[in-house]
């Protein structure tokens, strides 16, 4: 399946877009997603392993089995306040 | 009351929002736009946010705070876009029967907000350059 990954500040800057698409196979998980991630986008690959990934608007483990159409965010260390 | 906004903050409407004849106490705070960070001279700022995941976090927090304590009013307005020098970038205002639970609640928001809500700054120096702030990521400036 492809799903789409937003992309924000440093990971939007390094791609230069604010999101991609990704190829996984059915029935995988945030692991493979971001292994997926860095092989396919390579300007992405040495942040992915350090930041959170956010999958429908909450932060997903690593375990987390993604269903087809789900929303899924690059969330690098936030800034806010 | 949760609010992201692109306009200046009107931090007088934010304590409106949690004025009430319950409440004993009210605590505001503003995060500012600093002139220095860590020696390096900041021109201005930008913040961009995930709109739907970080009014969604927003809410939680207003909600864990008035589970935690006996919350009268609580408004967290951020700012978002490009801020000058001096300008608030968020206000929380909290308002309560007692000060000591106004203070505490108010410091652990601005406390967790920093930690979990999905919004970014970026500092644009004087001299030019400018650098998304991503504490803990290795090439970034931390706050």
């Amino acid at each position: 399946m492809i799903l789409r990954v937003k992309l924000f500040a440093v990971a939007k800057e390094r791609a230069g877009r604010e999101s991609v698409e990704v190829e996984i196979g059915d029935g995988g998980t945030v692991r493979e997603l971001r292994a997926a991630l860095a092989t396919q986008h390579p300007p992405l690959a040495d942040l992915i392993e350090r930041v959170r990934l956010a999958v429908n608007n909450e932060y997903a483990r690593d375990e987390l089995v993604l269903a087809p159409g789900a929303e899924v965010a690059v969330i690098p260390p936030v800034s806010g306040g | 009351m949760i609010k992201l906004v692109h306009e200046p903050i009107d931090s007088q409407a934010v304590l409106d929002s949690v004025a009430s004849h319950d409440a004993g106490a009210v605590v505001l705070f503003l995060g500012t736009t600093r002139a220095v960070t860590h020696g390096r001279r900041t021109a201005s700022l930008d913040y961009e946010c995930y709109p739907e995941m970080a009014e969604k976090k927003l809410a939680e927090l207003e909600a864990q705070a008035r589970d935690r304590w006996p919350l009268v009013g609580c408004a967290i307005v951020h700012r978002l876009g490009h801020l000058e020098l001096g300008e608030a970038s968020i206000a929380i205002a909290v308002s309560s029967p007692h000060r000591a639970v106004a203070f505490e609640a108010g410091q652990w928001l601005i406390d967790t907000i920093k930690e979990v809500v999905p919004i970014w700054k970026r500092e644009n120096w004087a001299d030019g350059t400018t650098e998304w702030v991503h504490p803990g990521l290795a090439s970034g400036e931390n706050d």
